[in-house]
C-alpha cells in the first residue's frame, strides 16, 4: 500500500530537530571559541577564529584524573553487574519455587526505589564501612542500583530460550553449570550487551552517589567536575562546554557502534 | 564393554528425563543469592534505614541519637516543606502534561518508515547520551541573562531573566526536563508502536479512515500499556527530580523551586540535619511507590499483562 506524506508529522519533526539541535549547536561550537569570543559574539554566531585550546586547557584542570576515576567505576559497575546478574537471571528464568519469584518480586520492587530517596542512609552504611570518599563507595551503590533494570532486560532475554533446547541439554545429563555457560550465556548475548550498555551508562553519567560519597579532588568523576567547574568558573562557557564534549565522547562511540544494544537496554523497562 | 557402558548412560537419560517431568535438570536457589545479598545491602538495607533514621538527630559524625517524633514535629510545622510538597507536584505534573505528547508523537513517528527518519531519529535521540549534570550546565550557560541567549534575543525573552521569578524558574525546570526526558519516553512509544499489527491499519484504511483518525482510535488505545510504563516512569522520575534544580536554579530564587529532594539534599548535607533529610526521604518513598501502585491498580494494567504479551 502507498502512503501518502504526512506533512503534519514532516514539520513536527522539523521543529523538534531544532528543539534538540539547537543547544547542541551552541554546546559544539561554543567549544572551539575563546573566552573573549564567546561574550563579544554571543553563543550563536559562528566564530572568526576556530581554537583547540580549550580541550587542552581541560586537561591541565584535571580533566584527565577525572575521566580515569570515572572510566574505573564504569568497569568496576559494569564488571559486578555481569559476575552477579546472569546467574540471578537464571535462577529466576529456570528455578521452580516460592523463594525464587519472592527473589524475583524484590528486585522488580526495587524498580520503584529511586536513588534520591536512599542517599542519607547510603551516606551513613558508607562512612560506617569505611568507604567514604573512595571509589569502592561510589562503585557499589551505583552497581546495586542497576540491578533491577538490568535483571529485567536480562531474564527478558533468557525466557526467549525454548524448552526444547533445555531438554536436549538434559540429554545428555547436562549439570546447571553447563547449561548455563553453553545455552544460556551464549544464546542470550544481546540481552546481555543491553545490560553491559546501560549499566555502562548509568554509571558514567552518575552523578548522585559521587556528590555525596566523594569529596577529594583524587575521587572525583567528570560529573562532579562538570559541577564544580560550573560552580567555580561559571563564566568560562568554553572552558566547561569542551569539558562536556569531552565526557560524552566515549558513549558516542559506543552509540555509533552499538546503538541497538544501547536501544534495547533503555527499553528495557517497558519495551519487552 | 563400550556397549555396556553406553547402555547404562542411555539408562540414566531416560530416568532423569521421567523425574523431573519435562526432563530439565534445574538450577538450585544458589544462582540467586550473590546478586540478592548484594542487592539487599546497598539497596533495600539503606531504604529501611531511611525510615530509623528518621526517628533520630544525626549530624553527619559519630553516631545517630533517637528523638522520637522531633523530626516529623518540626516538618510539620515548616513552610518551606509545605511549599516542596506542593512544588514538587506542580513540577511532576507539568512534567508529564508536556512529555507525554510530545514523547508519544515523536515515538509513533520514530516508528513508521519515512525517508531521513533514521538520520533523524539518531540526532533526535542524542539527549540519551548526555548526563543530566551536563544537561543542567550546558542550559544553564546557554539560559545565562548575560552572557546567554537571553542578551541576544530580547524580543524573545525580554529581560532575560527567565530563573529570576517562581513561575520562570517553574519553566525552564519543565522544559529542560522535556529536552532531556523525552527521547527515553519516544523510546518507549516507538517500541509500543512497532508492536501494533499492521492489520489494523489496514483495515481501517480499507474502511476510509484518514491518518488521524488512524492516530486516534488504533495507535492511541493500543500504546495504552506503553503509556502507563512511561507515565510511571515520568512520575517517580518528577518526584525525584534534583539534578536539574540543584545545578539550574539551587532552589530559588529563595525558596521558590526547592522541591522535596533539594529540600532533603539541603537539610543533610548542607545542614547537616540527617534526621529531618530521612523524613522527608521517606514521604519521599512512600509517596512514590502509592502512586506507582495507584496508577497499577486504575489502569488494571496487573490484570492486562497477558493481553499485551499475547499481541
Amino acid at each position: 500500500m502507498r502512503r501518502r506524506p504526512n506533512y503534519l508529522a514532516g514539520l513536527g519533526s522539523l521543529v523538534w530537530l531544532v528543539v534538540v539541535g539547537f543547544p547542541l549547536y551552541v554546546l559544539l561550537i561554543s567549544t572551539f571559541r575563546t573566552r573573549a569570543s564567546y561574550s563579544s559574539e554571543g553563543p550563536l554566531s559562528f566564530p572568526e577564529h576556530l581554537t583547540l585550546q580549550n580541550y587542552f586547557d581541560d586537561f591541565s584542570n584535571g580533566f584527565g584524573q577525572d575521566f580515569l576515576n570515572t572510566l574505573i567505576v564504569t568497569v568496576s559497575v559494569v564488571a559486578i553487574v555481569l559476575l552477579v546478574v546472569p546467574p540471578l537471571a537464571y535462577a529466576i528464568v529456570r528455578a521452580r519455587g516460592r523463594t525464587i519469584s519472592t527473589v524475583f518480586r524484590i528486585f522488580l520492587l526495587g524498580l520503584a526505589i529511586p536513588a534520591q530517596a536512599v542517599i542519607v542512609p547510603m551516606f551513613y552504611v558508607i562512612s560506617k564501612a569505611g568507604l567514604y570518599d573512595q571509589l569502592i563507595g561510589v562503585i557499589l551503590p551505583t552497581a546495586a542500583f542497576c540491578l533491577p533494570v538490568c535483571t529485567l532486560v536480562l531474564t527478558g532475554a533468557m525466557r526467549d530460550i525454548t524448552n526444547e533446547l533445555y531438554e536436549a541439554m538434559a540429554m545428555d545429563g547436562a549439570t546447571p553449570w553447563r547449561v548455563f555457560w553453553q545455552l544460556v550465556v551464549p544464546l542470550s548475548k544481546g540481552g546481555l550487551s543491553s545490560v553491559v550498555v546501560f549499566s555502562a551508562l548509568q554509571a558514567w553519567n552518575g552523578f548522585l552517589f559521587p556528590l555525596i560519597l566523594t569529596q577529594s579532588e583524587s575521587t572525583k568523576v567528570i560529573t562532579l567536575g562538570l559541577y564544580n567547574f560550573q560552580t567555580e568558573h561559571g563564566v568560562d562557557v568554553p572552558g566547561l562546554t569542551s569539558a562536556v564534549v569531552l565526557s560524552m565522547l566515549p558513549i558516542f562511540i559506543v552509540y555509533l557502534f552499538a546503538r541497538r544494544a544501547l536501544v534495547q537496554g533503555l527499553m528495557g523497562v517497558g519495551g519487552k | 564393554m563400550s556397549a555396556l557402558s553406553l547402555g547404562s548412560a542411555s539408562g540414566r537419560r531416560v530416568r532423569a528425563g521421567r523425574r523431573s517431568g519435562v526432563g530439565v535438570t534445574r538450577p538450585g536457589i544458589v544462582w540467586a543469592v550473590p546478586a540478592t545479598v548484594f542487592f539487599l545491602l546497598f539497596a533495600l538495607l539503606p531504604l529501611v534505614l531511611v525510615a530509623v533514621l528518621s526517628f533520630t538527630s544525626w549530624d553527619g559524625v559519630g553516631a545517630p541519637t533517637f528523638n522520637g517524633l522531633d523530626n516529623w514535629t518540626k516538618l510539620l510545622h515548616d513552610p518551606v516543606m509545605t511549599q516542596s510538597i506542593w512544588l514538587t507536584l506542580v513540577l511532576t505534573v507539568a512534567g508529564v502534561v508536556v512529555q507525554t505528547p510530545v514523547s508519544i508523537l515523536l515515538g509513533v513517528w520514530a516508528a513508521g518508515h519515512q525517508r531521513n527518519r533514521a538520520v533523524l531519529s539518531a540526532i533526535f535521540f542524542i539527549p540519551l547520551l548526555l548526563s543530566a549534570t551536563a544537561i543542567s550546565v550546558v542550559w544553564r550557560a546557554i539560559l545565562d541573562p548575560n552572557f546567554g541567549l537571553p542578551s541576544q534575543m530580547q524580543w524573545l525573552f525580554g529581560d532575560g531573566n527567565l530563573m529570576g521569578d517562581q513561575s520562570g524558574a517553574i519553566a525552564v525546570l519543565t522544559f529542560v526536563g522535556m529536552w532531556q526526558w523525552t527521547p527515553m519516553h519516544a523510546l518507549l512509544y516507538q517500541g509500543g508502536a512497532r508492536a501494533i499489527p499492521q492489520v489494523l491499519y489496514q483495515a481501517a484504511s480499507i474502511d476510509g479512515a484518514g491518518k488521524v483518525r488512524q492516530f486516534l482510535h488504533i495507535t492511541l488505545p493500543q500504546l495504552r500499556n506503553t503509556m502507563i510504563t512511561s507515565v510511571i516512569l515520568m512520575l517517580v522520575g518528577g518526584l525525584t527530580t534534583f539534578d536539574t534544580v540543584l545545578i539550574l536554579t539551587q532552589g530559588g530564587p529563595g525558596t521558590d523551586t526547592t522541591n522535596s529532594a533539594f529540600y532533603m539534599y539541603q537539610q543533610a548535607f548542607k545542614s547537616f540535619d540527617f534526621g529531618s533529610g530521612s523524613a522527608i526521604a521517606l514521604v519521599l518513598v512512600v509517596v512514590a511507590t502509592l502512586i506507582s501502585l495507584a496508577v497499577v491498580r486504575l489502569s488494571g494494567y496487573d490484570k492486562m499483562r497477558s493481553t499485551s504479551e499475547g499481541l
